[in-house]
């Protein structure tokens, strides 16, 4: 029964893989690999250490620039969307800041930080803060009145009424939002690296290409970061099922 | 809510200019107290802005930006609605098929630039791809969660009143399912406009996202830059507005009320 | 005291009213279902027998397996053993000959109450659908309402909507699964009324799931209550007063308090 689960993916999963050869098979001129060459690419970065290596560097700058989002917008977010004249007066400013791609940072991360760790880690900061802020006002304005008057009601004042009302009650969306925003900054880290950086995944890929066309490592790498970002998004998923964070997870059967 | 309910009207404009205002005080304070000559202040970029204008390339790029979005974003809708559909329809297909969405969904698409110069080379062609890649899987997505979501009620209701199949997907699941649909379009609007920029600092020569890099690499602009992110900004803020718009139709308003 | 006696309690399947052809049985219905491994049953040997166009209680405490009875009637569940016949034939799944009023939650929040009302008769030339939808719109009292959405309405005008736009398909049987149940009081009594003056002009048979005893008592031709875990029938009490009827008449009291000791609560606070 267990088996039956995944046997059919698998074999969905392995057509693909078939129809992608047999396309290149066709087409022999083609600089695109197939997933034999991609594979073949896969383990030769392995003796070089390289994988290790890159991916560790991603994971390194996606940690601290989406740490320091969340360290930041999380109380921020808390503050503003409690008061509402302050959500009313930044919200313009978050609004245009917004659609704003964190690649367009790109140059003034650079004048900032110069090329290196810390222009990528500000560019994950960039694209992870906005997301997390604004899912955090909208969080704590859909609080139901009741648990504020709760609160109130028990004579909490506004800094422990933050913490112990706001905040848990905040916290099934805030792990969809947490979610949603590492998917965001494993995005941004990569396209970060083909640009801003000498290390990392993003950085093999366009490696690969400029330096001798080596397509088969490219498509490899474009693998390690989709299976790196599929772990790190169930990694999340399991947090949200854990029992002390999961009561807004329970209504669905 | 009562607190200020009377003084609202004004403080809805009061509050977001003044806020404005100590930002733009503070950017322009801040240029001059750390003695940049790199970084402009704001009334340089309004100077930058206004060059641009009169030299006309900035209308040309802006159309070249929302066109490249609008092919690839549509081509995204047209796609990605009937399989998304079909894959909440189906939940024994998505089984099969979700775990090569869930692989390719976190692969950036700026990821796929390589690729894209391969298969249509460099120009428009490649940008629109990278941006129909990052609306497609958002929307597939959102819809196949959108129809599982559907209450079983409406379903039971559906079918007793002798629907099946095609018809019922189409009178009472898609309709179920619109409010929250429209929310992840608009959401994968919003992902086309990101990627759009970014596809045009690396793939293209025209648009908004090579203005940018154009402007640093030539010359150290860096209003122009500053400008240039601005106008992303407000375009990106208006092609919001205009979504959020279709979501006050009545036949699908019950969907964004709050109450249950 | 004289209680049980003058409820005359019933043990098997008591047939429907006199005279009446039967419409739906249920024989040996048996209904269970999978959690964590382990099978629940939730219906046992359920044998019942209802006439055309009577009317019928399913009476229990909540978890009693009434509404997942209902749902098997309706075709929407399989029961796990026995078998469910209408006209004599297996009900095999959902059918618009007879349908299921769910609490006003079953309106479609996308649809005009005239659309929803019209929903089921898509197949009709849209002169004769406006009349059908027009003359339950009057039926139902809802004149005015008719370009109005779901959401613009109170929950007592949904629960109409939701009656109307059953009716609309001229069905032979309405399932309503604890129709009035999210409904204030005064509106409750207000939409019985209006449900039995409707069930008198069109003579459906009624199945009606609720947990009321005296929405039951006032209501049905036929009580059946039910006992739970795993729902069984435990009697069915046949109400033989004629409508209109007096809700403090000696007869009326009578069989209330009967069945609220057979459910084993005293009839005083």
């Amino acid at each position: 029964m267990k088996s039956h689960t995944w046997l059919k993916p698998a074999i969905f999963i392995l057509v693909l893989l078939g129809v992608w050869q047999l396309v290149v098979f066709l087409h022999p001129q083609q600089l695109l690999p197939g997933p034999w060459k991609t594979a073949l690419g896969i383990v030769d970065l392995f003796p070089r250490g390289l994988i290790v290596k890159y991916i560790v560097a991603s994971v390194f700058r996606v940690t601290w620039g989406f740490s320091l989002a969340v360290l930041v917008a999380v109380p921020l977010g808390l503050v503003v969307g409690w008061y509402r004249r302050a959500e009313m007066a930044l919200n313009p400013i978050l609004q245009i800041l917004r659609p704003i791609s964190p690649l367009a940072w790109i140059p003034i991360a650079i004048l900032w930080f110069g090329v290196g760790d810390l222009a990528a880690i500000f560019l994950i900061f960039v694209g992870c803060f906005l997301p997390m802020l604004l899912t955090v006002i909208n969080a704590v304005q859909s609080v139901p009145a009741v648990y504020i008057n709760a609160g109130r009601n028990f004579g909490l004042g506004p800094v422990p009424l933050m913490r112990k009302i706001l905040f848990p009650a905040i916290i099934p969306r805030l792990m969809t939002g947490l979610r949603i925003t590492l998917g965001i900054a494993w995005l941004v880290v990569v396209a970060a690296e083909m640009i801003a950086v000498n290390s990392g995944l993003g950085f093999l890929i366009v490696d690969a290409r400029n330096a001798g066309n080596r397509y088969d490592l490219v498509v490899a790498g474009m693998v390690i970061i989709g299976v790196v970002g599929l772990l790190l998004d169930n990694w999340v998923r399991s947090l949200e099922r854990s029992h002390a964070l999961c009561w807004g997870f329970e209504e669905k059967q | 809510m009562s607190d200020f309910s009377g003084a609202q009207e004004t403080e809805r404009w009061l509050w977001p200019l003044f806020a404005t205002a100590l930002f733009l005080l503070f950017w322009r304070y801040a240029v001059i107290w750390t003695g940049t000559r790199v970084f402009p202040s704001p009334f340089e970029v309004r100077l930058g802005l206004a060059q641009l204008v009169e030299g006309g390339v900035l209308w040309r790029d802006i159309v070249d930006s929302i066109r490249r979005v609008a092919i690839g974003y549509f081509a995204a809708v047209g796609f990605g609605i009937p399989l998304g559909l079909l894959l909440g329809w189906y939940p024994s297909l998505n089984q099969i098929v979700n775990p090569v969405v869930q692989i390719l969904r976190p692969i950036s698409p700026i990821a796929w630039i390589p690729v894209a110069i391969i298969l249509f080379g460099v120009g428009d062609h490649a940008a629109v791809f990278l941006v129909f890649l990052g609306a497609f899987f958002p929307i597939v997505v959102t819809c196949v969660d959108s129809v599982s979501n559907v209450p079983l009620i409406y379903r039971r209701a559906g079918s007793n009143f002798g629907l099946t199949g095609p018809q019922l997907l189409a009178r009472v699941v898609f309709p179920a399912a619109l409010p929250q649909i429209l929310v992840g379009l608009r959401i994968a609007l919003g992902i086309g406009w990101l990627v759009v920029v970014a596809g045009e600092m690396i793939a293209v020569d025209s648009g908004l996202g090579f203005l940018i890099i154009d402007s640093r690499n030539s010359g150290k602009r860096y209003d122009l830059v500053v400008g240039a992110m601005l106008l992303i900004g407000v375009i990106g803020l208006i092609l919001d507005v205009l979504f959020r718009r279709l979501e006050t139709i009545k036949r699908i308003r019950w969907g964004f009320r709050n109450e249950p | 005291m004289s209680s049980s006696a003058s409820a005359r309690a019933v043990t098997a399947a008591e047939p429907p009213m006199p005279g009446l052809p039967i419409k739906l049985r249920t024989e040996n219905v048996g209904m269970a279902f999978l959690r964590d491994d382990k099978t629940l049953p939730v219906l046992e040997n359920i044998n019942l027998e209802v006439g055309n166009g009577e009317f019928v209680c399913l009476l229990g405490p909540s978890g009693c397996g009434k509404s997942t009875l209902l749902s098997a009637m309706a075709g929407f569940l399989r029961p796990t053993s026995g078998a469910i016949l209408i006209d004599g034939e297996i009900v095999r799944g959902a059918d618009p000959r007879r349908i299921f009023v769910f609490q006003e939650r079953g309106v479609f929040p996308w649809l005009t109450v005239e659309g929803n009302i019209g929903f089921g008769l898509r197949k009709l030339p849209a002169k004769e659908r406006a009349e059908r939808v027009g003359h339950y719109i009057q039926m139902v009292g809802l004149e005015g309402f008719e370009k109005s959405y779901p959401h613009e309405l109170s929950g007592g005008m949904k629960q109409r909507v939701e009656v109307a736009r059953a009716l609309a398909v001229n069905p032979d049987v309405m399932f309503l699964d604890e129709p009035f149940g999210a409904l204030d009081s005064i509106t409750r009594m207000v939409m019985r009324i209006e449900l039995l003056r409707i069930w008198q002009a069109e003579r459906k048979t009624i199945l009606f799931v609720t947990h009321d005893i005296d929405e039951a008592v006032q209501l049905a031709d036929r009580v059946v209550v039910m006992s739970a875990r795993p729902g069984r029938i435990q009697q069915i009490v046949s109400i033989d007063i004629p409508h209109p009827r007096d809700i403090s008449s000696p007869r009326y009291l009578e069989l209330r308090d009967g069945i609220l000791s057979q459910i084993g609560l005293a009839h005083r606070l």
